[in-house]
């Protein structure tokens, strides 16, 4: 007897209070919750090199989404997803800037995983977005990048879309274009 | 060896690009997603502990208010269950909820409407499933806000859900809406579902049976999650 399939919830767009659920004392409502969940990714013992992620979610006409919230979910110094032992949780969310869009994660560089080029896996939900968008950032600098499974699938132009710009030896900007000649690549996973 | 887990069934989910609903006009990517290799690394999240909740974390009736105060609103139970698409219990997800209050306005510094605030009522909370995947929260009735959509766009009563799973992969926002109101088939937001039986799993149904009597209506509001198989996916639920 083949066991019962279920259809998994379908998405709604997160809307333009998303705050209100998943970033409360961001949007000022104080008190019921201690912190924002994924405000703070570091600890005072994490291991690692420290780093900075920013950047900005743009729409098809240009404009910077200030209502987005972007979660980001990366492997530890070591390259190892999901594990506490570097006091790290590896998880992070933010909501955009209200008036900029600009959004930032200070986080540690992940390290390569065995299967690929290190990277920043991110997930980007905001009014007007029907189902969440996943996407990567990986490190300039990085001399696996010809060898990733992922980016040797994405031709020239588009797979720049997923590297970061390196601002300074510690901080990378990676702006996400919804739209337009200069899209981000976005993920089925 | 953990299987993966089932393709997401892009047809059961909305269109990205609905012009109905203005806002995805120019935030809908144009280009197909690329069909990621599989990897663990999207498939792997973090794990969310209890020790994170406070005790009123699911009582949005009682979570913002003063000392002795209470929300004003219909009191309401919203009760269900974290299941799979192999519908077994997904215990330990974070569900995190978000409303308007009783007369349809949020407090939000970008809210417009009318309706007043209630000081009393903040709209959000929070709850980790149990082991048997279940979930509740006490909270009381939103009311159908206005939007600046169309000329004459009104939202359904509904509420926000935010579901973490076990898997990065399984993410997911959805909004859960009231049988029997007639504002569903009105709304473009809902309208980019195109399979009505769909909708019909974001409806969540009235409860006699988990009602509190003389105290709360309830009403019963499953959410499934992705599941993990190696065989094609295909079926869909029988109605219900
Ligand atoms: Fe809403």
């Amino acid at each position: 007897m083949a066991a019962k399939r279920l259809k998994e919830s379908p998405s709604q767009t997160a809307g333009p209070y998303v705050h209100i659920g998943c970033t409360p004392n961001f949007a000022g409502i104080k008190g019921v919750y201690d912190g924002d969940p994924g405000a703070k990714m570091l600890t005072d013992t994490v291991e690692g090199e420290r780093i900075t992620v920013t950047g900005t979610v743009f729409d098809g006409q240009g404009a910077p989404l200030t209502d987005a919230l972007i979660e980001i979910w990366q492997a530890d110094a070591l390259g190892r997803f999901g594990t506490m032992n570097s006091g790290f949780t590896g998880w992070g969310r933010c909501p955009a800037d209200q008036s900029t869009g600009a959004w930032r994660f200070d986080t540690v560089r992940p390290g390569a995983s065995s299967v690929g080029a290190a990277h920043i896996i991110f997930w980007i939900v905001a009014r007007g977005i029907n189902v969440g968008l996943h996407t990567r950032m990986y490190f300039p600098d990085d001399p696996l990048l010809d060898s990733d499974p992922l980016l040797s699938l994405i031709e020239g132009a588009r797979r720049e879309t997923l590297i970061a710009k390196e601002v300074s030896p510690t901080v990378f900007q990676f702006d996400i274009h919804l739209q337009g000649a200069g899209e981000t690549v976005f993920l089925d996973v | 060896m953990v299987e993966p887990l089932y393709p997401r069934d892009r047809s059961w989910h909305p269109a990205a690009h609905f012009p109905d609903y203005k806002s995805s006009i120019y935030r809908s990517p144009q280009k197909p997603l690329i069909k990621a290799p599989p990897s663990q690394n999207e498939d792997s999240g973090p794990v969310f502990g209890h020790d994170m909740l406070g005790p009123l974390d699911n009582d949005l009736i009682r979570n913002f208010a003063a000392p002795g105060e209470l929300a004003i609103g219909p009191r309401m139970i919203v009760h269900g269950r974290v299941l799979d698409e192999n519908a077994r219990p997904v215990p330990g997800a974070l569900i995190e909820i978000w409303q308007a209050n009783a007369g349809g306005r949020y407090r939000h510094a970008k809210e417009g409407y009318l309706a007043p605030l209630d000081p009393n009522f903040g709209g959000c909370g929070r709850m980790i499933s149990a082991d048997d995947g279940t979930y509740r929260f006490m909270t009381v009735q939103p009311g159908p806000y206005p939007w600046p959509n169309g000329p004459n766009s009104w939202r359904p009563a509904h509420i926000h859900f935010s579901v973490f799973g076990h898997s990065f992969a399984q993410r997911l926002i959805t909004q859960m809406y009231f049988e029997g109101d007639p504002l569903i088939q009105l709304c473009p937001i809902v309208r980019a579902i195109s399979d009505p039986m769909a909708i019909d799993q974001l409806t969540a149904r009235l409860d006699m049976e988990a009602t509190a009597p003389m105290d709360a209506l309830a009403y019963h509001f499953d959410i499934i999650l992705r599941g993990r198989g190696s065989t094609p996916f295909e079926n869909r639920p029988e109605g219900n």
